[in-house]
């Protein structure tokens, strides 16, 4: 061999035990090769299935890029890829799936981030040793029972009595919302005017709380006249898919927020800093990348879920007027894709099967530039924290 | 076809009970075909039958190509295919296994009694966009419809639609039993089920002044309704497990198939 030759070279006295140890040194490095492949291996089967299922797709997809119908896919909202000719337009399919992601994060961000700083910081350690499981609860219903409630109770109760329903979401949306820019904006009063402080601190805050409190009055009048039609609509699929993203977006963030350690906020509060303080200027800050991730993870939630919206959202391939009116119905790409493939179109190929693929792709984009953009979130944050 | 299935099951020496039957076509007529298929096949062991459901139109094709020993059709042959078919030497013949009626269904509080044909599709166009146009409460019409997968929207589509488009606001469901229950749950919407789907939480409308029974559909009174076919190449020879197959749907048991899967089953001989 020729290692032998530096090896007795580094280690000049080299005995026969030393020899033999270095025989068995050469056995636990090729153990160490050993296992080093193996882990390698393992860890390369997810990789490789996520560049099967790329290829895959993008392969299934590709028939579909060679039809005269791409321009058509982005730029119509025509989908009727049953007709004789055929219109594959996914505008209105696209924008649906949009509506229904950006009602879920409406409900699903604000209660989930809401709930896990109760959690983490608010709550009791014995509270929340319940409070916390119960909402993992949720993440244990099958999407096919959230889809059936969506239908069989949701639907005909917004028909039945979407008026009020909407009036009471104004209210618990609108008060919390008054209430809090009321007093903060009457600290901020407070805090110019040098002189009699409490005063105008009241004054301002009661003046605020008075005028939100009329305009939450008057939307919530304004909404609880409205008559919905059809309960199977984007806001039923928003309300569930929210309530299907929160123990996604809790858990995680309520994760990061632990994750930033006792001393910190010990740190704060040794600082005269109350609660409120620390929990704003501390803890929120120092927690951002995790809290990002938590709310990506739960769009993603959203954006995935195929049955609720095929159950619930009425599948109707057309863009709301005006665009956020999210009381009609919409399709999504999921419930296209998942409605729309049939037997039959697999054993001809046909452009009606390879364009749910493309579909399927545009998905994927989707999702991996979310991912993406995450983790440079992350990072840009996690490096903002260090300097 | 059969004759030279038969033909070969003498030259290979094998019982008749070890034929093989390929059935394409329809995916309407595919469930029916299905359920006979598994009947036959706990009946007499060794019978291997396959069903394929590639549409109408490969149904044919796959006849005319020799390929498939019955083809399920959701509409008769059209006139070039049977020319295709006389051009390869094959005898397209036609069996009647079924009636299909698409009842157009509203909810049961809705003051619409009847409409015509004209009218439901002018409200799947959404032309006609609110109740008060046809005599009912001043309340937009929320459409429901099959999926575009379906044999059901395919009937719908072909009976009603004649080739013009559901407008863009109809919501799309995944099945009949979806239907109803939508139409049952919303007073302001109209929907379309097979006949076997009407029961008393949906009311069916009487279109163009005909009820959609059993017996008007048989009639071919009800306007929204059609016949399936089996289609086979020339009259299979009686006691072949073919020509056994084709006659199924005129026993007990073939009736009782036909009408559990929702259709109407053509009267017993």
């Amino acid at each position: 061999m020729p290692s032998t030759e530096p090896q007795s070279d580094r280690r000049p006295a080299a005995a026969p035990s030393l020899m033999m140890s270095g025989r068995r040194q050469r056995w636990t490095r090729w153990k160490e090769r050993l296992g080093r492949s193996l882990l390698f291996l393992v860890a390369s089967v997810s990789t490789l299935a996520v560049v099967f299922i790329v290829y895959y797709i993008a392969r299934e997809a590709f028939p579909f890029f060679r039809t005269g119908h791409v321009g058509e896919f982005f730029a119509s909202t025509r989908w009727y890829p049953s007709r004789e000719p055929p219109e594959f337009g996914v505008l209105a399919i696209l924008v649906g799936s949009g509506l229904v992601t950006l009602g879920a994060i409406v409900v699903a961000v604000p209660l989930g981030l809401a709930a896990s700083i109760c959690l983490s910081d608010v709550l009791p350690f014995g509270l929340r040793q319940v409070v916390k499981p119960v909402i993992e609860i949720l993440a244990a219903i099958p999407s096919v029972a959230y889809g059936f409630f969506a239908l069989v109770v949701l639907a005909p109760l917004l028909q039945e009595r979407g008026g009020h329903l909407l009036s009471i979401a104004a209210w618990m949306v609108g008060a919390p919302v008054v209430a809090l820019a009321a007093v903060v904006l009457g600290d901020l009063a407070a805090g110019r005017l040098r002189g009699r402080r409490t005063a105008a601190r009241a004054i301002v805050t009661l003046a605020l709380l008075a005028a939100g409190g009329a305009a939450v009055w008057l939307l919530a009048r304004r909404v609880g006249g409205v008559a919905i039609d059809s309960g199977t609509n984007a806001l039923n699929v928003s309300i569930v898919l929210g309530i299907m993203a929160l123990p996604t977006v809790v858990s995680v963030s309520e994760d990061a927020l632990q994750a930033v350690g006792r001393e910190l906020r010990e740190g704060s509060y040794a600082c005269g800093a109350t609660r409120a303080e620390t929990l704003l200027r501390v803890v929120l800050p120092a927690a951002s990348s995790g809290l990002m991730a938590a709310v990506i993870l739960g769009i993603m939630r959203a954006i995935g879920e195929t049955m609720v919206v095929w159950m619930a959202s009425g599948n109707a391939a057309q863009i709301p007027r005006p665009w956020f009116n999210a009381l009609l119905p919409v399709r999504t790409l999921t419930a296209t894709i998942a409605g729309d493939m049939g037997e039959a179109d697999q054993v001809t190929g046909s452009t009606r099967y390879s364009v749910l693929f493309a579909m399927a792709l545009v998905l994927l984009v989707i999702s991996l530039f979310m991912n993406t953009a995450s983790e440079v979130a992350v990072r840009r944050t996690r490096r903002k924290l260090r300097a | 076809m059969a004759a030279l299935a038969a033909a070969t099951l003498v030259a290979a020496g094998v019982s008749a009970q070890d034929a093989k039957i390929v059935i394409d076509g329809s995916t309407t007529v595919g469930p029916i075909a299905k359920q006979f298929a598994e009947h036959f096949m706990k009946e007499k062991k060794g019978l291997n039958i396959t069903v394929g459901e590639s549409g109408s139109g490969n149904g044919a094709k796959s006849l005319i190509n020799g390929t498939c020993d019955i083809a399920t059709m959701s509409r008769a042959m059209k006139g070039e295919e049977v020319e295709a078919a006389k051009g390869k030497g094959v005898n397209a013949v036609q069996h009647v296994v079924a009636f299909d009626g698409l009842a157009i269904v509203v909810h049961p509080s809705n003051p619409v009694q009847g409409l015509t044909v004209a009218q439901v599709r002018d409200v799947y166009l959404g032309k006609v966009k609110s109740w008060k146009d046809l005599g009912g409460p001043d309340k937009p019409i929320v459409l429901i419809s099959r999926d575009t997968n379906s044999g059901t929207y395919e009937a719908f589509e072909g009976l009603v639609m004649k080739k013009e488009k559901i407008a863009e606001g109809a919501e799309y469901v995944g099945s009949s039993g979806a239907i109803r229950q939508r139409v049952q749950s919303t007073p302001a919407a109209i929907g379309y089920v097979g006949l076997g789907f009407v029961d008393e939480t949906v009311k069916a409308l009487v279109i163009d002044g005909v009820a959609p029974t059993a017996e008007t559909v048989l009639s071919k009174q009800y306007p929204v309704s059609r016949e399936l076919y089996l289609y086979t190449n020339g009259d299979p020879k009686a006691g072949t497990a073919l020509a056994e197959f084709v006659g199924f749907c005129k026993t007990e048991k073939g009736r009782q198939i036909v009408s559990d899967i929702g259709f109407v089953p053509v009267p017993a001989k």
